[in-house]
């Protein structure tokens, strides 16, 4: 190491800055309670002070901040969905993706690779043509793409995938990107803490006071704070906080795995999704291959992964690229998916005053951070659902009104 | 690989069996209120928690109930529907 790199290590002069403030304690009053430290609840601090002045906010994060779903999903944004709600809202998102980076002053790596989803089969290749229209309707870019054009973009693959499960076409999405997941939540955290928002690491919540269907404090381990607003973006814990203020939901959650291989040069430049293999897998700027599957088959809250799934994944991958067969899985991880009936999400003002709910993000949430933040922000400021978010209100489901989602990742058509 | 005993078939590898969600008590359709029977329908107990649920041992077909430590996935016991 040069003389000159340690002297400015160890100097007291230029200490390594803190990208946002450590507060010591806790206020006895916020404005607004933001619950879960992840990409969605940072965005929403974020935007709270950015676009509506709310500054005396403080973000409760149980762990470290984007040390949930955020920092365990495998990055991928796109809005080729196929509801109109969907679609709409996931644009938006892609939109204020592309240039966030600028936006933070961090750069979040994102990545325009080009998303294909691979369809296997005569009823996907109908269901792609299907999401393309809709799509275009919209104004997103995506055109459904026969084998021989895909191949042409991604020359490793095995078209007859084993024999078994034979490419037709593909669902091309030309905006699809990825991006750096641990920065989002930096950058948007640095952002909001110089705004006046407080971000407290390590602080669990262990009850809401609701006092006549308002809400009035929140207690934590760290003592009591008095609020009459506050956001639960919580993901996987949903049911426990919303067991605090007695609210029903349908969220039911399910781990959702991930792994990487070791890092190689750079082969794969487009994002590959196959709902019929159940694989999605893109190639990170370490070179790693970041891959993913289905849902675990049935309910567990914790963040265990297994052996059967490296190896169904790692079987699958193999159908599609076999000359990988050498390749070594380093890491594998687990987040909770809280899943919802329809695969929409749940978003904006509940039955008890004052209380926001930000879940339901089961296995789309990531793409989602930057628009989720802004609508729930103004949700949050104005307590009247934001007009993009209306087809997502949790009283959709008693008005029978569901939103199917069949769009979303890690569902199969 | 994780191993579900089957009260029928016994000791079986867990992707023998389908889970279908926790045991629930239906209300009477033709009394309840459309509120009542939309929760029945949709909302569900989604914290952590030592379940009742419904699982099928699919080559057989067998229904039976397994109590489950949902958030450490450990099975406490499982056996027929109206055995306890």
């Amino acid at each position: 190491m040069p003389w000159r790199l340690l002297r400015f290590a160890l100097s007291r002069k230029y200490p390594e800055p803190r990208i946002f403030a450590a507060p010591r304690e806790l206020k006895r009053h916020y404005d607004v309670v933001i619950i879960g430290g992840g990409g969605h609840g940072v965005a929403a601090a974020y935007y709270l002070a950015r676009d509506h002045g709310i500054t005396n906010v403080a973000v409760l994060e149980k762990g470290y901040l984007g040390g949930g779903n955020t920092g365990r999903n495998t990055t991928i944004i796109r809005s080729n969905y196929l509801t109109p709600e969907g679609v709409q809202f996931y644009d938006a998102s892609v939109r204020i993706w592309q240039q966030l980076s600028e936006e933070l002053r961090l750069n979040l790596f994102y990545s325009t690779r080009g998303h294909f989803t691979l369809a296997h089969t005569d009823a996907a290749m109908r269901t792609m043509r299907w999401r393309a229209e809709v799509n275009k309707h919209y104004g997103v870019d995506s055109e459904v793409v026969d084998a021989a054009e895909f191949k042409r973009a991604c020359p490793q693959i095995d078209l007859s995938c084993g024999g078994h499960a034979p490419i037709l076409g593909a669902l091309y999405h030309a905006p699809g990107a990825i991006a750096r997941h641990d920065a989002v939540a930096w950058g948007y955290a640095r952002g909001a803490s110089e705004r006046g928002v407080e971000i407290h690491q390590g602080t669990q919540v262990t009850g809401i006071d609701v006092v006549a269907g308002r809400v009035r404090a929140v207690r934590t381990n760290r003592g009591t704070v008095e609020t009459g607003r506050v956001l639960s973006a919580v993901a996987g814990y949903t049911p426990r906080i919303t067991d605090m203020v007695g609210l029903r939901t349908p969220i039911i959650v399910h781990p959702l795995q991930a792994m990487v291989s070791e890092p190689m040069k750079p082969w794969l430049d487009p994002i590959l999704v196959s709902g019929s293999l159940h694989v999605y897998v893109s190639q990170s700027a370490r070179g790693e291959l970041v891959m993913g599957a289905s849902l675990d088959p049935y309910e567990v809250q914790s963040t265990r992964s297994t052996l059967d799934f490296v190896e169904g994944l790692s079987a699958h991958m193999l159908d599609m690229f076999p000359f990988l067969s050498n390749v070594k899985v380093m890491r594998q991880w687990a987040g909770m998916a809280d899943m919802t009936p329809d695969f929409a999400p749940i978003m904006g003002c509940t039955d008890v005053g004052g209380f926001y709910l930000d879940a339901g993000w089961g296995t789309w949430g990531f793409k989602a951070t930057p628009i989720s933040g802004k609508t729930m922000a103004r949700t949050v400021a104005t307590d009247r659902n934001d007009p993009l978010i209306t087809g997502f209100s949790l009283d959709r489901f008693r008005r029978y009104a569901l939103t199917g989602e069949k769009g979303a990742a890690s569902v199969g058509h | 690989m994780k191993i579900l005993v089957c009260p029928v078939n016994g000791p079986r590898v867990v992707t023998e069996f389908v889970y279908w969600g926790e045991v629930r008590q239906m209300p009477d359709p033709d009394r309840v209120s459309d509120d009542a029977w939309a929760d029945y329908v949709f909302n569900r107990n989604g914290a952590p928690g030592v379940k009742k649920e419904w699982w099928c041992h699919a080559p057989s077909n067998t229904w039976f109930i397994a109590e489950r430590d949902t958030e450490r996935d450990h099975v406490l016991r499982t056996y027929l529907p109206g055995e306890s």
